[in-house]
């Protein structure tokens, strides 16, 4: 797909007229997906998808088209041309845009992982046997995600990798449940079958008879998957300073009238682990770390081009919709391994489910609890707790009421697929909270 | 549209299988949006594609291609026959030809003016003007006008003879305005979901819906909060929409309830015995699967399956008698069900989806629901939704209030929200809107499904009470 994109763009760079200036965007998979339900295969399939996007810019005009690649070169430039020209002709009865972002060189890359997967036909047979004897539900997604980007300034960016993840999640017969993810780029059957036996051990805990809880405050320990959730809704109105400016942001808080977090709090926006690319849709590099908030203090916010331009700032190119790509929320000193005894009388939370600002600008939060979700006593766990709602304040959780953070963090791969395969995942470790608001 | 001919493709292929199935799409997605006086966006997105599927041994294997060539979809197939053979190792279910049923036909979306009566520059146009009238003063500190079209054309055909043409024009308008006074920020929009023309954007209209957005918007910035209470709640249909999708939609369809979506949407309060004998909701509750009224925004003739799609009750008289399960669901349960097996594209397999699911409306004028609450808050255009895995315990936002005191509308309140549990708060449905109340509404984005769809959906309902719902402010 490399060469496809090389010889594209070059077509449509080759072409532009006097004054025209271009962005070209490649985006795609070749991707196996196999559904489990009740350890069995629901769906099993394969699917191939790419295209091309253009933003032809022309007397602060702007505008854009994409198209879905076929692989035929030959096909494919036609594609290219017509879609240019169709840009062409409209781009001239639109209003001026005073922020349009101008293509730039700032630098060029290149970065191919290369992994070791399971042929799509020896899936079914490899996942199943460690399945057996368990309630499985999940998907399977495996192959080739690749992105690139190419301008007018002479900038070319290319990015690909091989991933696969196995996201799952284990029911008893009493319908509880234990959440699992299986990821990387290198398959390991043992590897595989050790983090399946670890999951089932861990629904075996679930089996205890359950303990029903009421609605109030908790004392709470939110493990990295529930922590990673939570960080997920920052990217929602919550570091972009276009929201900020906009008055969509629940940090408006923090920019305003200077409201802080715990110490214990320092996210970033950290691009090291290198598990995805640093350019954006207009092949800007962002830097490869950036503190948001620094112990608990409004550092930096995500600024598109776009964005500065607009509200007179400095960019750091984040992407167009200023969302976290490589979020790393930092550890702390609480020893992981002892967080239960650190509860001592509370709620320890895996997961978290289905959450929304329910007030933005206050910065509350309201969710479900979900899968493995106990009440501790005298610091020990002693039973499932049936699913709850919360509603709270990311300036209460994050702020006075964090009492520690764990001394591991823990990457939660992205499993999303609405778009196609998401890179990334969020680097987190768990919060000890000294009251969370559980609502019904 | 059609860049290849769809059943000489199917004719080509050679594979040893028991069903072969084509679904080609094509769709066109265009925006055009002003905001805060500039434009946003100009934009339009072409995905195409075919997705081949194949039946072997009990299974349905398939391979989305964007390389639609006649050699590539042979290949297509000769891999999703790998793919169906190899489930047969482990799988969930066997299948026939019988969850493909044999269909031929054709559904046109109804609309008055034609994508290109309205030129990107007039668009743009309307837009601005909408802008302007969004930005009543300078507490508006942000606002934007969107204009969303989206063209489809999907072609079905099979071994077994299914030949289905479907063509789709789609709009959505969305106008938005942020009101803003020292640490207090209020949004209001108004958007509308529909299978429509370019009539949607007819200036005059447009104007007015962004004027009252705009005002409503300064009007909440002194509005007091939402009291904190158990009381009456009478909710407009563009909360109503969120309601019935969120706790009855996705807890009636059937592979939730078979489980296929438990790592990811969730599961059901509905079991499969509970078709015929749950009371879901009060006497006055009835629900349809509707794919018939017109310029709702999930109106088709047939789903991706090949099913024949017709208006059914889902739930009569408060009791539920159907679920929102397609063929495959069908012969998985046992149990009745509707054409809803869609994809969101050809790059996904279909599954159970809502298309339009509507409530019915009652007798009731909105004057004589509101004359009927002593005490309450009504509530309009949701905002913030979240409920639980189960669709049991919800918690739903929505941007403007009235109090209602004495049979009456009184002061606005803002940050209103309410939480419940879903089969009670249906049974105390207390009053339905009539006719004159009813309006239709939907959305692009009912996200479902491993690996992940969004897909479109649309609702429509009257104007609703319900009693002793607990309600709450803001922070």
């Amino acid at each position: 797909m490399e060469k496809l994109f090389n010889q594209l763009s070059a077509t449509l760079l080759n072409n532009l007229r006097n004054g025209e200036h271009l962005k070209v965007t490649i985006g795609g998979e070749n991707s196996q997906f196999v559904r489990f339900s009740q350890s069995k295969v629901r769906q099993s399939g394969l699917v191939d998808d790419a295209s091309l996007s253009i933003v032809l810019i022309n007397d602060n005009r702007t505008c854009s088209g994409s198209f879905t690649l076929t692989g035929n070169i030959e096909n494919d430039k036609a594609l290219a041309m017509t879609e240019l020209n169709r840009l062409r002709d409209e781009v001239s009865t639109l209003p001026k845009d005073p922020f349009v972002v101008m293509p730039e060189d700032t630098g060029s890359s290149r970065e191919e992982h290369n992994g070791s997967l399971l042929p799509s036909e020896d899936v079914v047979a490899s996942l199943s046997p460690a399945m057996e004897g368990v309630d499985l539900a999940g998907i399977w997604a495996s192959g080739r995600i690749f992105t690139g980007n190419a301008n007018s300034a002479g900038q070319k960016h290319w990015f690909a990798t091989d991933t696969y993840s196995l996201d799952y999640s284990l029911i008893t017969p009493d319908e509880r449940m234990v959440k699992g993810t299986f990821a990387g780029s290198n398959w390991n059957q043992s590897e595989y079958e050790k983090n399946m036996a670890k999951s089932i051990a861990k629904l075996r805990m679930m089996e205890k008879p359950g303990k029903k809880i009421e609605p109030g405050a908790y004392r709470t320990y939110i493990a990295p998957a529930g922590v990673a959730d939570i960080v997920g809704m920052f990217s929602w109105g919550g570091v972009g300073e276009a929201s900020i400016q906009q008055g969509d942001s629940s940090l408006c808080k923090m920019r305003q009238n200077d409201v802080k977090m715990s110490s214990c709090f320092t996210l970033s926006e950290d691009f090291t682990s290198g598990i995805v690319p640093r350019f954006n849709s207009n092949g800007e590099l962002a830097p490869e770390k950036l503190d948001l908030i620094l112990a608990g203090s409004l550092k930096n916010t995500l600024v598109s081009s776009r964005t500065a331009k607009e509200y007179g700032v400095q960019s750091n190119y984040a992407g167009e919709g200023e969302s976290l790509r490589s979020p790393v929320l930092s550890p702390g000193d609480l020893n992981e391994d002892e967080v239960v005894q650190k509860i001592d009388k509370g709620i320890y939370l895996s997961n978290l489910h289905y959450l929304n600002w329910s007030d933005r600008p206050g910065g509350r939060i309201t969710g479900m609890t979900r899968y493995a979700c106990f009440w501790v006593e005298n610091g020990e766990v002693v039973a499932p707790i049936e699913n709850m709602r919360f509603d709270d304040s990311i300036y209460n959780f994050f702020g006075e009421n964090l009492e520690a953070v764990t001394d591991k963090a823990h990457l939660h791969p992205a499993v999303e697929t609405y778009d196609g395969r998401e890179l990334g995942g969020v680097s987190c470790p768990g919060i000890l909270l000294k009251s969370f608001e559980l609502t019904l | 549209m059609s860049q290849l001919n769809l059943n000489d493709a199917l004719s080509a292929i050679d594979i040893q299988a028991d069903w072969v199935g084509l679904r080609e799409v094509k769709e066109s997605t265009t925006y055009r949006i002003i905001r805060d006086g500039n434009p946003q966006a100009n934009s339009r997105d072409i995905d195409y594609g075919v997705m081949v599927e194949v039946l072997a041994e009990g299974q349905f294997g398939y391979y989305g291609c964007n390389n639609t060539n006649p050699a590539n979809i042979q290949k297509a197939a000769e891999k999703a026959l790998q793919q169906a053979k190899a489930s047969a190792k482990n799988p969930i279910f066997e299948f026939t030809t019988e969850a493909r049923p044999v269909t031929k036909g054709n559904f046109q979306s109804p609309f008055k003016q034609k994508v290109n009566d309205l030129s990107a520059g007039r668009l743009n146009e309307i837009m601005l003007k909408a802008y302007n009238q969004l930005k009543v003063n300078d507490q508006i500190v942000s606002a934007h006008a969107m204009a969303m079209i989206i063209e489809t054309e999907s072609n079905f055909v099979s071994s077994n003879g299914s030949d289905v043409q479907q063509s789709f024009l789609m709009v959505q308008s969305d106008y938005s305005a942020m009101a803003n006074k020292g640490d207090i920020y209020q949004r209001r929009t108004d958007n509308h979901c529909l299978q429509i023309g370019m009539e949607e954007f007819d200036e005059d209209l447009v104007l007015a819906r962004a004027q009252r957005v705009g005002e409503q918007a300064l009007e909440l910035l002194d509005a007091e909060d939402c009291p904190t209470d158990t009381t009456n709640l009478v909710l407009a249909p563009d909360q109503m929409m969120l309601q019935i999708h969120e706790s009855v939609g996705h807890a009636l369809e059937v592979d939730r309830i078979l489980g296929d979506e438990r790592n990811y949407a969730g599961w059901s309060f509905v079991r499969e015995a509970d078709f015929g004998k749950l009371q879901y909701g009060s006497k006055i509750m009835n629900i349809t699967f509707d794919p018939t009224v017109d310029n709702q925004f999930a109106c088709y003739g047939y789903d991706d399956g090949g099913l024949k799609a017709e208006r059914d009750f889902i739930i009569k008289d408060g009791l539920l008698v159907k679920g929102l399960g397609g063929k495959e669901s069908q012969l998985r349960s046992g149990l009745p069900g509707v054409a809803n097996f869609r994809a969101s594209s050809w790059n996904r397999a279909p599954i159970d989806r809502m298309a339009n699911l509507n409530l019915e409306p009652g007798e009731s004028t909105f004057d004589e629901i509101i004359a009927a609450v002593d005490h309450g808050v009504y509530m309009e255009t949701n905002r913030s939704w979240s409920i639980d895995d189960y669709r049991n315990k919800f918690q739903f936002g929505c941007e403007y209030g009235k109090l209602i005191e004495n049979g009456k509308l009184t002061k606005t309140v803002k940050n209103p929200n309410y939480r419940a549990i879903s089969n009670p708060f249906w049974n105390s449905l207390k009053m339905l809107g009539n006719s004159d109340t009813f309006e239709v509404y939907g959305t692009p984005y009912c996200g479902k499904g491993e690996p992940n769809q969004a897909i479109r959906v649309g609702h429509a309902s009257p104007v609703c009470l319900f009693e002793n719902v607990e309600i709450f402010g803001g922070v």
